[in-house]
């Protein structure tokens, strides 16, 4: 046993909470589903790998001598895994800051802060880099099978990238305290790291569209053009690509400068970690006042009353607004190709599953906050109200929320093809309210502060959404193309919707 | 339309809900309407759960219960009407004032605007909340949010008003300001049960406690009818709790 107060006695304490947390986020708190879960990860990582050999297994025979084409292929890619792990380092980071969680105890303890900041940045990057890997596990796998043992070296460049995701996030977050104080670095930080994660694919996408006019990610990586514009072959910048393709120097000088640079970002920040934590704890103090009539509560109809509750608390709160709209970052891309009309009912096709598939998912993501995330759920439920007039209302402020959204889509999609903007409009309906229905469906009491975990509480509740909103976004585009196959992707929505029913819990008020 | 008469603000009849063990066990309990009932027990004894079933929060597993008169299992929305709920965690929104709370509560109770409004002001200022009544409650102290919480039960004017743990966390001027504000509710007329770990509470405001064990109801009656059955006539409330827990620990 190591010395309490020790950087490996702290070690040790966060990893084995890394651990709890990870294991009872796989289990949803339940230790009994432990095998169950085993099973279900065994199967799913088989899943991935043949996934994984359909995308990249062709791609097994690419050497060290690669052309420049192909290394600004793997560059690209490489970078958008990045953007996502800097972003889901930057999440974490405010978590840090922000959840008070132990650090109360952490910071009245006679320990030095400095040790215990280290390890927890030490545990972060970790939790990054393991993220990361299990993730391009299936996809190096494929790739060491096929072509040799040299592809492993893929591994080094994962941890390499996770590694500095981990110490760009600090860094970035340490620069908005320092800029905009602690109360407007926690939306900042937030906003900031999930544009990060969108903001390459939808770049991506927008340079596809400005090239070939298609929302094709590959297509704009592949182009003539930005070869032209990626350095010279024997530049450092492809060296990560390179020791994905077995070159060793590559691969150790990749892994060397991403040590480094974390080494350097513990160094400097962790002492000073205690003192914004604790500005970060003096923002709750804060007094906002309104305006005598701000929110309109004047009713005696309690459903009006509940859809107003709902939207005011959404529109308060800028972090749920922005975690929110985040969901329709992705929108975009076909906006502008929306905008850009372009002729014939090709692009448009691809506009109908897009807008179903983020309408789905925009409503499952309010219909959580308004159904699970309700502060006060007990005063709700002693009201004099049927609880069906409740999840009415609910119902009522969700769909009024995506009518706001996707209106303006679908009026502007009209006025090129009435018959899409139709189509899109009906699936929108139907994936919002099937979204809304599982979470229904799902309901478990939860903080709104737990928005971005809010698939911890259950699995079953987020994979039924997403499959639904998948299925339903298929449906659309099958019958935006005309084709009688719509109707057995209906019928397979209509199937998750009914599983999804058989397996929910029973609820336990009256 | 009509209120069914009835002498009881609160009547459950073999009240049962299990979880992984019973947690209410057959309960048999009465209130009076127009009195202060303190209801006493061990953690873990049931008593917030046979609250949370009497407010419509938790379906029983069986039993019966009856509020004003008003069978609350076949219609709860008349029960609850006339109820309010209250618990130790203040349920408050944060993103909300005061003010804006109480309005919505009126609203969900189906409550007149301007009614409302009158009888929101009335209460902010009754509970010395009045300066803060535009103020976004996430800033609140422990006591502010359940005196708000408080302000909202009693702004569509109760007949019946439930507490769990009302007085946890408060200082002693917001204690004295909820235990002020519930006895001038049961002086016009109105029923309040509440449980409590603060036995000196009970002892001072109580008309009439009521002990639960294991999901029973082992005691009841006034302090001195208590003292009876605990066989210990001249000792306080907290003697005479712990006699009759012992006992009943003894006997199980």
């Amino acid at each position: 046993m190591s010395q309490p107060g020790t950087l490996v006695w702290f070690a040790h304490h966060e990893s084995r909470l890394a651990w709890r947390d990870w294991l009872a986020m796989m289990t949803a708190g339940r230790r009994r589903r432990i095998r169950t879960v085993a099973i279900a990860l065994i199967v799913f990582a088989t899943f991935m790998h043949v996934v994984a050999y359909s995308m990249v297994g062709r791609f097994a025979d690419v050497g060290r001598d690669a052309d420049k084409a192909t290394l600004v292929v793997i560059i690209g890619s490489l970078l958008l895994s990045w953007s996502l792990m800097l972003s889901q380092a930057m999440e974490s980071v405010t978590r840090a800051f922000y959840a008070r969680s132990d650090l109360d105890l952490i910071l009245a303890s006679p320990a030095a802060t400095r040790k215990v900041f280290a390890v927890r940045i030490g545990t972060m990057a970790l939790s990054i880099v393991l993220m990361g890997v299990l993730l391009a596990a299936p996809f190096i796998n494929v790739l060491a099978a096929s072509g040799g043992s040299r592809w492993l070296g893929a591994y080094g460049v994962v941890a390499a990238l996770g590694l500095a995701a981990a110490a760009f996030a600090v860094g970035l977050t340490i620069a908005l305290f320092k800029t905009i104080g602690p109360k407007r670095t926690r939306l900042v930080a937030q906003i900031v790291a999930a544009v990060i994660g969108a903001a390459f694919v939808i770049g991506l996408q927008l340079g596809a569209i400005l090239s070939y006019g298609t929302l094709s990610r590959i297509d704009f990586l592949e182009s003539d053009a930005l070869v032209a514009l990626a350095p010279n072959l024997g530049s450092i910048a492809y060296w990560p690509a390179l020791a994905i393709l077995g070159d060793t120097t590559a691969l150790a000088g990749v892994l060397a400068a991403s040590l480094i640079l974390l080494s350097v970002s513990i160094v400097i920040f962790s002492p000073r970690f205690g003192d914004h934590a604790i500005a970060a704890a003096s923002i709750s103090t804060t007094v906002t006042r309104q305006h005598r009539w701000s929110a309109g509560f004047r009713t005696s109809k309690p459903r009006r009353a509940l859809r107003q509750k709902e939207w005011t608390l959404l529109v308060r709160d800028p972090w749920l607004v922005s975690q929110s709209l985040m969901q329709i970052l992705y929108l975009l891309p076909p906006a502008f190709l929306l905008w850009r009309s372009f002729e014939g009912s090709g692009a448009l096709l691809v506009l109908v599953p897009v807008l179903v598939m983020a309408a789905g998912q925009l409503a499952g993501g309010l219909a959580w906050l308004a159904i699970s995330g309700e502060d006060a759920p007990d005063l709700v439920a002693s009201a004099p109200v049927p609880a069906s007039q409740i999840v009415r209302a609910k119902i009522e402020a969700v769909m009024g929320g995506i009518l706001l959204v996707f209106l303006p889509f679908i009026a502007a999609l009209a006025l090129l093809s009435p018959y899409h903007a139709a189509v899109s409009a009906i699936g929108i309906i139907i994936a919002s309210a099937s979204a809304t229905q599982i979470q229904l469906w799902f309901r478990a009491q939860a903080k709104r502060s737990h928005f971005r975990r809010r698939q911890v509480s259950s699995r079953m509740a987020t994979f039924a959404e997403a499959f639904s909103s998948i299925t339903w976004a298929g449906t659309a585009a099958l019958v935006a193309a005309g084709t009688w196959l719509a109707l057995v992707t209906a019928a397979i929505a209509a199937g998750i919707l009914l599983g999804a029913r058989l397996i929910s819990p029973r609820p336990d008020t009256i | 339309m009509s209120k069914p008469q009835s002498p009881w603000g609160l009547e459950i009849r073999g009240l049962t809900k299990c979880f992984d063990r019973p947690a209410v066990d057959g309960l048999d309990l009465t209130v009076r309407a127009g009195e202060f009932y303190a209801l006493l027990g061990p953690n873990g004894a049931g008593k917030t759960t046979t609250l949370r079933m009497v407010t419509g929060l938790l379906r029983p597993d069986a039993g019966s219960i009856s509020v004003l008169g008003i069978d609350a299992l076949a219609d709860p929305v008349a029960a609850k009407q006339v109820m309010a709920w209250i618990s130790d965690e203040p349920m408050i929104y944060d993103k909300l004032t005061p003010f804006e709370y109480l309005e919505f509560v009126a609203g969900l109770w189906g409550i007149d605007a301007a009614a409302a409004d009158a009888r929101a002001t009335d209460l902010l200022g009754w509970l010395d909340l009045s300066e803060h009544a535009h103020e976004r409650c996430e800033g609140f102290s422990k006591g502010m949010r359940q005196k708000v919480a408080l302000a909202g039960a009693l702004v569509h004017d109760p007949r019946v008003i439930i507490l769990d743990e009302p007085l946890t966390g408060l200082d002693a001027a917001s204690a004295r300001q909820v235990k002020t504000v519930l006895r001038e509710r049961v002086a016009a007329g109105g029923t309040v049960i509440m449980t409590t770990h603060i036995l000196e509470v009970a002892e001072r405001m109580a008309d009439r406690i009521g002990v639960i064990a294991s999901g029973r109801l082992i005691a009841h009656g006034t302090l001195e009818e208590l003292r009876g059955q605990a066989g210990t006539s001249t000792t306080t409330l907290e003697d005479t709790f712990l006699t009759l827990i012992a006992e009943q620990a003894a006997a199980a």
